[in-house]
Formats: structure tokens, sequence, C-alpha cells
């Protein structure tokens, strides 16, 4: 029936031709990714520049995507000239006259991450290779900023990382092509723990459930560290995986287990769903060791607080802006959002239009879409007028210095979009790490690379 | 040639020439054209549609052959993955013991559960093989965090030993994969023809070389007395038993063998992008490969390789299609009919991929139940002028009646 006549002979010569088959289109000396043009990847051609927006659009963290999106918009139109022009009427840097970027029409393609590392590279790659995209931004969970931050460094490209809060991001996995604006978890561990010990007394042991992933894992870290700093002690730190969506088997052991605090290490859809159930278990009525039991999440959005409904309330957090700040930044950002779309713009949304921002700007004042002009653009960068107060973004791991808020979710709300309040304003002095602190340690800048 | 009848090397002939012209076949539109996003000529959608080629064709090995529909295949192409992840990080940048080493990976861990998977056939057995993938995927994610990094993904850091190679590139960046020192997966060589632009990509070539080595592999099994004996307990396994054929060890070898096929294809794309993450092992991407082989053509050489390639352009292309683009299609419309013919097609577009592409897959499995191989081989009699009724009879797969 076959004929198995595969001699040693037969199978040498199958090699030799396709081993010439495959070497013959690559035997030229060939340039990286799409740098043929100009000296680094996806040089923009003609008269448009095209940005890549890469956000969840499903999964645990599809709400922020979608919200991510609507700033992102909204920035695109401010940079072409459209609209009102939001914050760039009160951003310190005057550099953008909203004629997109170095005179270039600004458009952009977008990408779902849906929350997954591997999905979230192939079309990070995708907009690279196919669509040409100069710059990456977007992503709301630190697993998949790290790994698109690690692809952008390869191709060539700026990474403008939007909502990632791990101290992993510009920490042991910092790259030189990659910058964030929002804040980290250090920074809220830094701002909370005075607040909590002196609203909820020096003597109390926590009890956390933490999302089992790079940021989970770094929240947890800090947190604990500020807290036994406070003489808090802990009592279990229990992972959960990112994908559950009933925490009741993880809430049980809690009040057995003699702690008075429950820590929720937990953001999106994931945090509304555990305090929910820790809600429906009465956690929040109960009295332990003499004390209230208390309840506290550490990143609070106010599309958690909406999602949570009433049981947000009086719940303590941090956050990295809010929409009723009243600088002129947050108000111009607040009415333009609010005109497009009819309802305030979450802290996602803000993190998102002010990285876009930064990036058109440090476009523009280097004079060039080179990544390696840009690096040295943003780095060591002070700017003011974005809703942060003054901020910093430092050269040594390209992370924003600014001040953090502690947020407190509202007793009385007044219309279903005031559902937090902030407690307290902490300065960044207070927040300030240095490059090499035990959290961050261990990672390496490395050189901007341009793909070139 | 290659001790193949004409018909095979024909065969073998094609797929090589389309692998190799892939970059031209898969860019058919210029750069600046309205219609150029339908252009699938870039790397990492060229090598998809290599690397899930493999995958499909191994699973069609097993499936096409033996007729044991595996419901977890996907747990042996994320072992490949991690595996392949595991040797960038503790020997160096090189891809072939990477890829070396999540074959034997891939195949004892087959091995093991197919050992135990194929005591039953029919339905228990895709119970069983769905059931070791969720636990192997629920493993990856929680309990074995240390080595699979859960939820982050495995990925490549700085502080990995790589034994072999460097720790470091000279600016204290990550090293990339290679083929040869200098030979990188990245490189692309760019071709501007007129309004058209060519991507030739070092990843991609190796990843075809692989398809073409285990197409060929394919056919030789397909041929081979092993494979009419695979064929065999598809047809009537009960009959074998009677015979006094005992059955186990020829199923085991196959899959086993489709295992590998799974592991090459995971080793490969940890190849072209170093990074391993738990959901490669979740049913929905067992189930994809199922789609794919059936979609093309269960049982038939080429089906799984245009199936693979059919559902990587829809996940890829497909959804990248928003409203504005659908906007731009019926601007021709007046402004309020143009609205409501975006909002009746939209769904179908963009997130809603996966809608248009079930109901594509329902219309094929339900008219063309031969997949897209059938499809072209009614083409094919349609243009035919009175084929002789014998040679009618040898080239159609469609049941007796």
């Amino acid at each position: 029936m076959s004929k198995s006549n595969l001699t040693r002979r037969g199978l040498l010569k199958t090699g030799a031709v396709a081993g010439a088959g495959l070497a013959l289109p690559t035997i030229f000396d060939g340039a990286t990714w799409a740098a043929s043009h100009s000296g680094f990847t996806n040089a923009p051609q003609g008269k448009t520049v095209t940005l890549g927006f890469n956000v969840p659009q499903s999964g645990p963290y599809a709400d922020e995507g979608a919200d991510e999106l609507r700033a992102y918009k909204l920035a695109v139109e401010h940079l072409n000239g459209q609209g009102d022009g939001g914050m760039l009427n009160t951003f310190s840097s005057k550099a953008l006259d909203g004629t997109g970027i170095l005179g270039k029409k600004v458009e952009f393609v977008t990408g779902d991450t849906q929350t997954k590392s591997d999905a979230a590279r192939a079309s990070a790659k995708s907009m690279i290779e196919k669509d040409g995209a100069i710059m990456i931004t977007g992503g709301s969970s630190s697993g998949v900023a790290v790994a698109v931050q690690g692809l952008c460094q390869e191709a060539g490209v700026i990474f403008m990382a939007g909502l990632t809060h791990s101290n992993d991001t510009t920490g042991k996995d910092k790259k030189a092509n990659g910058f964030r604006h929002f804040f980290d978890a250090y920074m809220s561990a830094a701002a909370l723990a005075p607040v909590l010990a002196n609203k909820y007394g020096k003597d109390r042991k926590f009890y956390m459930l933490t999302a089992d992933y790079t940021w989970g894992w770094t929240q947890a870290a800090s947190m604990k560290e500020f807290m036994e700093k406070e003489g808090w002690s802990m009592v279990a730190d229990v992972k959960t995986p990112l994908a559950s969506t009933d925490f009741s088997s993880y809430l049980a052991p809690v009040l057995s287990s003699g702690a008075d605090v429950l820590i929720l290490n937990h953001y999106g859809g994931n945090m509304v769903n555990s305090l929910t159930n820790a809600v429906q278990f009465g956690m929040r009525d109960k009295m332990v060791n003499g004390k209230q039991f208390e309840v506290v999440v550490p990143l609070i959005s106010e599309l958690m607080a909406k999602g949570a409904g009433a049981n947000i309330k009086g719940i303590l957090g941090s956050s990295n802006w809010n929409w009723k700040l009243q600088d002129e930044g947050t108000k111009a950002f607040v009415k333009s959002f609010g005109t497009k779309y009819g309802f305030p713009p979450s802290q996602a949304a803000q993190t998102c239009y002010v990285q876009t921002l930064l990036y058109a700007d440090a476009a523009q004042r280097a004079g060039s879409f080179n990544p390696c002009a840009i690096v040295p653009a943003l780095e060591g960068f002070k700017f003011d007028g974005l809703g942060n107060g003054p901020t910093l973004y430092r050269a040594d791991d390209h992370q924003c210095f600014k001040d953090v808020l502690v947020v407190q979710g509202n007793e009385t709300p007044e219309n279903e979009y005031d559902l937090l309040n902030v407690a307290e304003v902490t300065p960044v002095e207070k927040v300030m790490y240095k490059p090499d602190n035990k959290f961050f340690a261990g990672g390496n800048l490395g050189q901007c690379n341009s793909g070139a | 040639m290659f001790g193949l009848d004409k018909k095979d090397t024909t065969l073998l002939l094609v797929v090589t020439l389309l692998a190799l012209l892939a970059p031209f076949i898969l860019n058919p539109f210029p750069e600046a054209s309205a219609l150029a996003q339908f252009n699938a000529g870039y790397p990492d959608l060229m090598q998809r549609f290599v690397i899930y080629g493999i995958f499909a064709v191994g699973f069609n090995l097993l499936f096409g052959l033996t007729g044991y529909l595996s419901f977890g295949h996907a747990a042996f192409l994320g072992v490949g993955s991690y595996s392949a992840v595991w040797i960038f990080k503790l020997l160096g940048m090189n891809v072939l013991p990477a890829i070396a080493f999540s074959i034997v990976i891939s195949g004892l861990f087959a091995l093991l559960i197919g050992y135990i998977s194929l005591r039953r056939s029919g339905i228990y057995f895709s119970i069983l093989t769905l059931a070791f993938a969720q636990m192997s995927f629920n493993m990856a994610y929680s309990v074995l965090t240390p080595i699979t990094n859960g939820e982050t993904g495995l990925q490549l850091t700085l502080s990995d030993p790589r034994i072999l190679g460097q720790q470091a590139t000279a600016d204290g960046s990550i090293p990339v994969t290679n083929l040869l020192p200098g030979l990188e997966m990245r490189q692309s060589v760019q071709l501007e023809l007129g309004g058209w632009l060519f991507t030739f990509n070092t990843g991609y070539y190796l990843a075809a070389f692989f398809l073409l080595l285990a197409f060929y592999i394919a056919i030789r099994i397909f041929r081979s007395p092993f494979g009419l004996m695979l064929r065999a307990v598809k047809s009537n396994q009960q009959r074998l038993n009677y015979t006094g054929i005992h059955t186990r060890p020829y199923t085991l070898a196959a899959f086993v063998i489709s295992g590998m096929y799974a592991g090459l294809a995971g080793g490969l794309l940890a190849s072209m992008d170093p990074l391993a993450g738990a959901e490669r092992m979740q049913w929905t991407a067992s189930g994809e490969v199922v789609i794919m082989t059936i979609l093309g053509g269960a049982g038939t050489l080429i089906g799984p390789i245009l199936g693979a390639g059919f559902i990587k352009y829809f996940e890829n292309i497909f959804s990248k299609i928003n409203e504005n683009i659908l906007h731009d299609w019926f601007s021709f419309l007046p402004q309020g009919l143009q609205d409501f013919v975006v909002t009746i097609v939209a769904p179908f577009f963009g997130e809603g991929w996966s809608l248009s592409m079930g109901l594509m897959f329902m219309a094929i499995v339900i008219f063309l139940p031969g997949g897209l191989v059938e499809g072209g081989q009614r083409i094919g009699q349609l243009f035919r002028r009175k084929p002789a009724a014998g040679d009618a009879a040898s080239s159609q797969t469609t049941p007796a009646e």
C-alpha cells in the first residue's frame, strides 16, 4: 500500500531543498521590523500618525477598558483641534496647538487585550506590524502592561502604560521605552496606612484576599509592609484566581480566623464580587475582638464603586485621581468628557487621556517621532495642569510622582456618580521612594530602542 | 518523490509553494488602498497561520484517522510553550533546543494522559481529555505558579541564568530568540514593489519549514500500514478486537504523535514570542483546534491547514473591522439609512467576529460535511467535464450511500 522507501539520502535531499528554500529570502541582511523607512520603526509616512489603543474589551476589567477607549477618542479629538480642547488648555506645556502631532493628523487603531497577556501581545503585535502604530498605550491589568511593555521595547515603539498599579511595571520589569503615569501599589500603601491606623486604631489583625498575579502580589506585599509598620499584624494572605466570580469560599474562613480587618487586593469586577460577597456575609456589622469589623479596598475606582452600589459606603481606599477634584485641569477634563459622553470620567480614563497628551507633547517638543528622541523628552519632565497637580516623570524608572488620594465610599451620594469622597490628599513627599527600594529593585531600563 | 506517489507529491508541492510565497499571497492589496485592511501578510499572523496549521495537522492525525475526539489538545500546546520558555530562561535563546525540548515534554505528557484516557472510547474519552486539560489549565493558573507564573504568564527576566547564552545584551536588555547567533526570529526583510509591501520574516520561514516537515510526516503516516490500522480503528474497532488485534498500542502511538505535534506548535509559538500564558491551555483553545479540523475537512491531509488559516484570518482581520470602518463602507448611503445598515451589520464584525464565524461554521457543517476540502472538490467537479465514473468515486470523501 505505501511506498516506504524513506532513505537516508532521500531525507538529506529533502532537508537540503527545504533548507535552501528557507534560507533564500532571509539571506539578505535585513533591518528588523518595519524600520526600512526612516531610521525607526513605523516612522509616519504621509499626513497622518497612527496610535494603537490596546484595551480590555472583554474579561473582568472590560468596564475600565471601555472608559479608557472613550478617553483616548477624546484625546485624539483634542489633539486634532476638535472639541473644546480639554486639558490642552490647562496643560503647563504649550507645545501642542491642536493641529495633530508635528503637523500630522492623529489616527488610531484599537485592539482587545481580553485581560490576557497572550492576547494583548498578539493584538499589540498586529497593531505594530500591520497598522503601523508608532505608540501603544492602554491595558487595565499589570500582567498585560508588563507583557506589552516588553514587546514594545523589542519592537522599538513607545509604550504609554494605562491603568497598571503593580510595582513591577516600573520596578523589576521597567523598560526604557515604557512610561507610567498611574501610581503604584507602594504609593497606595504608603498613603493609606497612616489613615487606616488613625481611623481604626493601632492594634488590628488583618486578613487579605489577593488577586493572583503580579499586581496582587506587589499590592499585598506593600500593604503588609506598611500596615505592620503601623503595628497591625497579618493573619493570612490568600491568593484568588483573577477569573473567579464568586468569593464565598474564600470569605468563609475570614471571620473564624480572628482577623478584624479584611483587605481586598482586588480590582474591577473581582472587587465588586468579593465586596458584595463580604457584605452578604454580614461582615461589616460584625464585632470581632471587641472592635468593629472593617473592610478595606486599597485601590478603588469610580467604576468599581458603581458596580458595588451601596456596599461601597464608608469603605476606605486610594485613587490616582477623582473627578470631584477642584483644580483647573480636572474641571476642564470633566467638562469635555461629560459633554461628549454624558457622565464623568473614571480614573482609568484620566490616566489614559493624560498619557496620550504627554506622548504627543513629548513628540512635539522633541521634534520627532523617533522613540529615542521621545524618551529623553519625557525623562525628568515636570508638568502641571493635568489634574494631579505638579508631577514629575522620574528619569530613573519612568514613573510619575504626584499626590495620592485617599478616598472613601460616599455615605450620602447626591447622584449616581457621586460615589467617592476624597478623604485626604497625601502629598507626594510622603509616597516618594528611591529607585532601588526593595520593592522595585532588580530591574534595568536598558537603552531606548527605536527598531533601527 | 520522497517515497510519495504522484498525487501526494503534487499536494506537498502545492503546500510548499503556498508556504514559501505566503508573504505575496496574503498581501494582495496595495498598502495605501482601502482594501489593505484585508491584507494578512504581516509576520505575526503568518506565523500563527503555519503554527496553528501544524497544531491542526497533528490533531487530525488522531481525530481524522482514529476517530478519537480529544477535547484537551490545547494542554499539549501549553506544555510545549512552557517547556520552550523554560529553556530560554535556563539555557539560552537558541530556538532549536527549546523546540526539541517542548516536543519531548509534550510527548511524555501525552503518553501519560493517553495511557489513562484511551482506556475508554467515544464520549468518555473526550470527557476524560477535557478533564485533564482543564486540570492542567487550573494547575498552571494556581498551584503551579512557581513554574508557570500563573495569571501573569511565564516571561523572561534579566535575572534568568541562560547558562549557554548571554544573560543580557550589551545595553542591558533581555536577548531575543534566534536560530543562529545574529539570525533573530523577529528579523524581517521588506520588499517594496510599486504600491505593494511584502515582508519576509525569519521566524515565519522557520515555522513554515517545520510545517512542511510536519505535513510530510503526516502524509507518510496517512499512507503507511500504521495509518491503515488507525483507519481500521475508526471504522470498526470491535471487529479488530475480535480478529485478535490489540488496538490500544496503535491509538496510544497516534495520541502521542499528535501530542508531539501540539508540543511543536507550542514550542514554535514561544520561539516567536517568548511568553507562555495559562489561557493557551483553556478549553476554548482545545475547542478551536477541533473546529479548525472539522472546518477544513477532518481526515483529509490539507484540510486542517486550511481550517487553521481560515479561523486565524477571521480572528485577526475580521475582528479589526469596527464601526468607523463600517460607516466608511456604507458612506454612499444617505445618513439615516447608513446608520441603520451599520447598526444591523455591526454585531457581525469587530468583537462579534465569533458570531459570524459560528454562522459560517454551521453553514459548512450542514452543507459541506467534508469541510472546505469538499467545497474545493465540488467546485473542481463543476469545471471538470464528464468525469470517468470510477475516478469520481475514488476522489470523493462523501460517505457511500
